[in-house]
């Protein structure tokens, strides 16, 4: 400002093009250079991981999709069930004369029993269900598509080799020839598998589904949701805008903190120890796991809220207080609308995070064997994890790929989340 | 209930002079430990400009948010003295801050329209106080608002759009339209020019000049040259004291105290 002041001493020149100025700019630009260098090679190394995971997966699982079925002209004979009592007819017995019909050679009973164990147990089942809908069947014939036990099941899509010894393959050369002849006749298909989406669990790996699990799951979300979401948002509006700045409110937050990092196996121990054994709850019930999940998905969702609310300009909220609102307008009406975009992705998140949880559900008897589709969220169910641990426990080869495909469609159920956590965003967001 | 014009205006009648609006007496205010403000006293006259003028940091806008208690909501802020509002205590026991912050209403530094609709914005205050019964009536108040706010002509074909889409100069008339739809009769300013070019500035003094025939207003700001063109009264505050009150002319003009005068020729500040 004041030129005529002499005190202040002249600019030092430089020389910008000393070489080792030069030099430092070259080192600088080199580390730049190195720095993305790192950042790509991390996220490279992190795509090929993911690659390999979900590849794996596909390549495990996607025999799964499908089902080995054959198809087999069954006579509903009227001596075997009668119409007053349908579900207890002898179905086994007209399925298994249907398919040894096709083999009028095979004569002794060790072989007849052999050649019946190409039918799943379910074979029955799903002629029980055709007939029980439709009785005027009774002493018709009709053709029906049964599933193929696990191991021809196995043999047909490949994944039991011809090729090895028989004395180390479970189905011995004269079954594959029975087998093959089924084929030859173009009495085997391969459709898709319905049951996986369709059926409960079982101990047969061709009849094994995870609509209970499916199911199970939902309800267990439905119920974390229910009330984890509410609660959170009321206490994190409650910790940002109306708690006193005291000791007792610090300890609080400090302990919410702490309560997202908790191994979430202890939220399963403390869902024991007060939902079962206190308030007795039912066992395997998708509304204890739901509020086991909610207990750590709380913690999440308070967290996301209060970044939320805190991220809402201070602008907003002295521009609504000078034309004298009260602080609950504020809140309801400027605060959590802004902050809600932040509040979903937070919730989606944590509901995420909940859906793919399973020690809690194991502490809690959500592993059980349960073949029933839960009804209610007091039915004993199972969920998309605690299904896959049941399943990768389980000796049948059978369940090695149904493993793998229970694990592709909850990870299929995660991406879908976290896509309506960046849909839902983005519309709020254009809103305000 | 003081809103009734009527009254003021046969007060009006009966004192030509200008009737006390607000007086404030032996105001402190305590940031924590910090003594802000130091026994202040003013009266703030009816349908008149008071500027409040002086250096950053010396406790303009502090005081301009005890008037309508906007300090409260501040964590660890403390308030003395005695602020009286038509004769009546502001901080008294059976005043409810959220009322009075409708008739002592405040337009602040930065423009802040809500993230809503224009119409919106206005509507805000008369909604949440109840000022309208009907859909048709509150339609009135918008645009007498947004009239009296010089705005109603450039947006009344777009009352949907959202209020952060409008220009700087054009929010913060918006803000200014938002504050009078609660029909407030102290309107205070906490430096609503700083964030505007000149254009948009001239505009707000020139609506400054029109709301003073029904409002008592009160504007912080930091340019000599505003005081002196929109206020009739100007109160000098230097590091929380009030050094010199007086009419705008005088004080610009002959300053009683030698440090009004420094900083009014712009040696310090």
């Amino acid at each position: 400002m004041s030129v005529q002041d002499t005190d202040i001493p002249a600019a030092r020149p430089v020389d910008w093009r000393d070489p080792r100025i030069l030099a430092r700019i070259r080192r600088r630009h080199a580390r730049d250079g190195w720095l993305k260098a790192a950042g790509l090679v991390a996220l490279l190394i992190a795509f090929a991981l993911l690659a390999i995971l979900v590849g794996s997966l596909v390549y495990r699982g996607h025999s799964a999709f499908t089902q080995t079925m054959v198809t087999l002209q069954v006579h509903v004979d009227p001596k075997k069930v009668k119409p007053e009592r349908l579900r207890r007819g002898k179905y086994d017995d007209m399925v298994e004369a249907a398919l040894l019909s096709h083999f009028p050679e095979v004569r002794s009973r060790a072989d007849r029993r052999k050649l019946t164990k190409i039918l799943s147990k379910g074979a029955r089942l799903a002629l029980r269900d055709r007939v029980t809908a439709d009785p005027a069947l009774i002493g018709q014939t009709v053709t029906i598509s049964v599933p193929v036990s696990d191991p021809f099941d196995q043999l047909n899509k490949g994944l039991i080799g011809r090729s090895t010894p028989e004395e180390r393959r479970i189905v011995d050369d004269r079954a594959i020839a029975w087998f093959d002849r089924l084929a030859e006749k173009g009495l085997i298909s391969r459709p898709f598998n319905t049951a996986l989406f369709l059926e409960a669990d079982s101990r047969f790996p061709e009849l094994a589904g995870l609509a209970g699990a499916i199911r199970g799951s939902a309800y267990a979300l439905l119920v974390c949701f229910l009330i984890s979401f509410p609660v959170g948002i009321a206490a994190a509006i409650y910790l940002e805008e109306f708690a006193p700045r005291n000791r007792f409110v610090d300890i609080v937050e400090v302990n919410i903190n702490n309560l997202a990092a908790v191994p979430s196996v202890v939220f399963g121990l403390l869902a024991l120890a007060v939902f079962l054994g206190w308030f007795g709850l039912p066992r395997s019930a998708p509304l204890v796991g739901g509020m086991t999940l909610a207990l750590m998905t709380l913690p999440t969702i308070i967290i996301a809220t209060r970044a939320a609310v805190k991220a809402v300009p201070p602008s907003i909220r002295e521009a609504a207080l000078g034309i004298g609102a009260s602080e609950t307008q504020v809140v309801f009406s400027h605060v959590l609308p802004l902050a809600m975009p932040g509040i979903l992705t937070g919730t989606i998140i944590g509901l995420a995070q909940a859906l793919g949880e399973t020690a809690p559900l194991l502490l809690i008897g959500m592993n059980a064997f349960i073949t029933e589709p839960p009804g209610g969220v007091l039915d004993p169910a199972t969920a998309l994890p605690t299904q896959i641990y049941i399943w990768a426990d389980s000796p049948e080869r059978g369940f090695v790929s149904r493993t793998a495909a229970a694990i592709c469609v909850l990870l299929l159920f995660l991406v879908t989340m976290n896509a309506l956590a960046v849909i839902l965003r983005r519309r709020f967001e254009r809103r305000w | 209930m003081t809103m009734l014009q009527p009254d003021e205006a046969e007060t009006e009648t009966e004192a030509p002079t200008a009737e006390l609006k607000m007086t404030a007496r032996d105001v402190d205010v305590f940031y924590g430990t910090n003594h802000a403000i130091k026994s202040i006293s003013v009266d703030i006259p009816d349908k008149t400009v008071t500027a409040f003028i002086g250096p950053s940091g010396c406790g303009k806008t502090t005081f301009l948010r005890c008037l309508n208690r906007m300090n409260d909501t501040i964590r660890n802020c403390r308030v003395t003295g005695e602020i009286r509002l038509d004769g009546e205590d502001i901080y008294g026991r059976d005043i409810d801050p959220v009322q009075l912050r409708a008739r002592v209403g405040m337009v602040f530094q930065k423009p802040n329209p809500f993230p809503k609709s224009i119409y919106d914005n206005v509507a805000y205050g008369p909604r949440i106080h109840g000022l309208a019964g009907t859909r048709a009536e509150l339609d009135e108040i918008v645009e007498r608002a947004l009239t009296r706010a010089a705005l109603w002509q450039e947006v009344r074909d777009r009352l949907d759009a959202p209020g952060t889409g409008l220009s700087g100069g054009q929010q913060q008339r918006l803000c200014i339209a938002r504050a009078i739809a609660t029909a407030p009769e102290v309107l205070l300013m906490d430096e609503p020019c700083s964030a505007l070019d000149l254009i948009a500035t001239a505009q707000i003094e020139e609506l400054i000049d029109e709301l003073r025939e029904s409002y008592s207003v009160v504007i912080v700001t930091h340019s000599m040259q505003q005081a002196a063109r929109v206020s009739q009264k100007t109160a000098f505050f230097h590091l929380g004291v009030l050094v010199e009150y007086g009419e705008t002319s005088r004080m610009f003009t002959n300053p009683s105290d030698q440090r009004t005068q420094d900083y009014i020729t712009g040696r310090f500040g």
